[in-house]
């Protein structure tokens, strides 16, 4: 048997990579006005209750991830404050969903998301904003000028650190919206599947060598997008 | 004219400053560090609210806290050059230069070709900002300020940040921004060889007040800056003009009705010249002085002796239209019977006399 033979998915392994992709998509994009916000407040706003916010943002870091997959069915499931009120008011479901895949995902990526954005918006000089007005630069100009071009580059990092991350995540997942196939079953819980049935050993090799690929490229993207920030702000390179 | 009266309650201490500075010219704020002068020119800038205050500029009111006036910086057109430089990273210096050039308005006193001219940028257009050196980060934000076609300047310690050679480097420039543009100048220091080297008039500062103004030369005689350069670089800085060089080879200079000799210089007859006579190289006599080395002998009145420190006295020349100031021993106060109206004569080494060529801005004549 050959490489590239043996790298070959099956057609429900091609569902899976295609789900988790579609999952980690729809986690990024829908989080990133929330990373954005509190990725701006954390590094730029002093109020109270800043330091309880930061904990929140970063709890599911040491939380287990079953434990967050289970909050949210506890408030998103069928019978729970939040999942009943989308039900009666936009007829809409998360549990046992795609979409539910999607927030249980984005719960588990946001602190690292924030993180990520945080930092590029801390080493923003706020002195520079000054230097524009006296040079005549109002505030929509000093925007999209200043500000935009110098953050974007930690917000792409950040989607692609997010994203990368989305497409491993496996126990918040599996606890709120099942393994179901076509639906649920996303790179991970299938790759769990493989190793719970017999014979399935080459297909969870396939799928895991496939995430460390995906994980690789996303990382290497990243660090790139990072040192590209760092040049631009005149750093030099990170070490 | 430049007109300030602002206070601000800052959280180290209290901002209370009343000054007028004429333009165009190149007016120094100086002081100990922390005595209020960038919270000023930021007041000045907009960049700092006073909480009380009025702020006015060639006759437009900038900010007028009883009639609720308060221009944004950004609307005021004065120019600002950082003690931290402050250079767009993600511009190279050209991007730099054209984001001021862009928004600046529509008359230019002073073009692009000029201004990289001027600050010798040329090499540096297409350079990024993290790859210079810290002098030309430096003539950088100064060209960059310029573009922005400002009625003011306002430079906040742009030497500061810099090693004495890199200053040496710097001070060239500023000193032929002063001569070859009519942009007034607010330079902030508390080097006083800056301010000797660049400034026209001086408003002194301490604690959030500011202490005295006035000319170079006024200034340079008040009691008061003793305390903040030190008694070593008290002495009268007077502003003269070359009238040639003698048989000897040393410049001989104008000032008031007397002449100076100064250590040969390459000047034109004619070329304004301003020359620091330390109080400490200053030696009085009561009497013309004969069979002596010394170069320079002015004859003058003693118009003011005042104690100096336990030991000297500092005593005011008045010799013909300039003052100078000599320290001299109580003892020798005593023993030359020094009092104000006698005739002395002051004497001083054309060796310990460094003038400085001081080419004013064409306007400035005007």
């Amino acid at each position: 048997m050959n490489a590239a033979a043996w790298l070959r998915l099956s057609p429900s392994e091609q569902d899976a990579l295609l789900l988790s992709l579609r999952v980690a998509s729809r986690s990024v994009l829908a989080s990133l006005p929330f990373a954005l916000a509190t990725g701006w407040l954390l590094a730029r706003r002093r109020f109270a209750g800043r330091i309880l916010l930061d904990a929140l943002v970063q709890l599911p870091l040491v939380l287990p991830p079953v434990a967050v997959g289970y909050g949210l069915l506890v408030l998103f499931g069928a019978r729970g404050p939040l999942g009943a009120w989308l039900d009666r008011v936009l007829h809409a479901h998360l549990a046992f969903t795609t979409n539910g895949a999607a927030l249980a995902t984005a719960a588990m990526t946001f602190p690292l998301f924030v993180r990520i954005i945080r930092v590029s918006m801390e080493q923003l000089d706020p002195g520079l904003a000054d230097v524009a007005r006296t040079l005549g630069a109002g505030a929509l100009d000093r925007f999209l000028t200043l500000t935009l071009p110098l953050v974007i580059p930690g917000v792409l990092a950040g989607m692609v650190t997010a994203f990368s991350a989305a497409l491993g995540e496996f126990g918040a997942v599996i606890t709120f919206v099942g393994n179901i196939p076509g639906i649920t079953r996303t790179l991970p819980l299938a790759l769990y599947t493989m190793l719970q049935a017999p014979g399935g050993e080459h297909a969870a090799a396939r799928l895991a060598t496939l995430s460390i690929l995906l994980g690789l490229a996303g990382l290497l993207l990243s660090e790139w997008l990072a040192r590209r920030l760092w040049h631009m702000l005149g750093r030099g390179t990170p070490a | 004219m430049l007109r300030v009266a602002v206070r601000k309650r800052l959280s180290t201490f209290e901002l209370d400053v009343d000054f007028e500075l004429p333009t165009p010219g190149v007016a120094a704020l100086f002081g100990p560090s922390g005595c209020g002068k960038t919270s000023t020119i930021n007041a000045i800038a907009g960049l700092l609210e006073p909480d009380t205050g009025r702020i006015e500029l060639d006759g437009e009111v900038l900010l007028d806290r009883v009639r609720g006036v308060s221009l944004p910086s950004e609307q005021r057109r004065i120019g600002y050059v950082f003690q931290d430089v402050r250079l767009f990273p993600h511009l190279s210096v050209a991007g730099n230069l054209r984001y001021a050039l862009k928004r600046a308005p529509p008359t230019h006193f002073v073009s692009l070709a000029d201004v990289i001219a001027l600050l010798e940028l040329e090499s540096l257009l297409e350079r990024r900002t993290h790859h210079l050196s810290g002098g030309e980060r430096q003539r950088v934000a100064i060209a960059r300020a310029l573009l922005s076609q400002p009625r003011l300047l306002l430079l906040d310690e742009p030497l500061a940040s810099l090693d004495r050679e890199r200053r040496e480097e710097v001070l060239p420039y500023l000193e032929s921004l002063r001569d070859r543009l009519a942009v007034p100048m607010v330079y902030v220091s508390h080097q006083f060889d800056e301010v000797l080297r660049l400034a026209t008039h001086v408003v002194l500062m301490q604690a959030g007040r500011a202490l005295a103004e006035g000319s170079i030369g006024t200034i340079s005689l008040d009691r008061r800056l003793r305390t903040l350069i030190g008694p070593d670089a008290v002495g009268a800085v007077i502003d003269g003009s070359v009238i040639g060089n003698d048989p000897s080879g040393l410049t001989r200079v104008a000032v008031g009705r007397g002449e100076l000799k100064l250590a040969a210089a390459p000047w034109a007859p004619g070329a304004p010249v301003r020359v620091q006579l330390l109080a400490r190289d200053v030696i009085l006599a009561t009497r013309p002085a004969e069979q002596l080395s010394v170069r320079n002998q002015l004859a003058g009145t003693v118009s003011a002796i005042e104690p100096d420190d336990a030991y000297s006295d500092l005593v005011s020349i008045e010799v013909g239209g300039a003052t100078i100031l000599s320290r001299v021993t109580k003892a020798a106060t005593r023993e030359l019977g020094l009092v104000p109206g006698l005739s002395a004569w002051a004497l001083i080494k054309s060796a310990s006399l460094h003038g400085r060529s001081y080419q004013r801005a064409a306007c400035l004549n005007a």
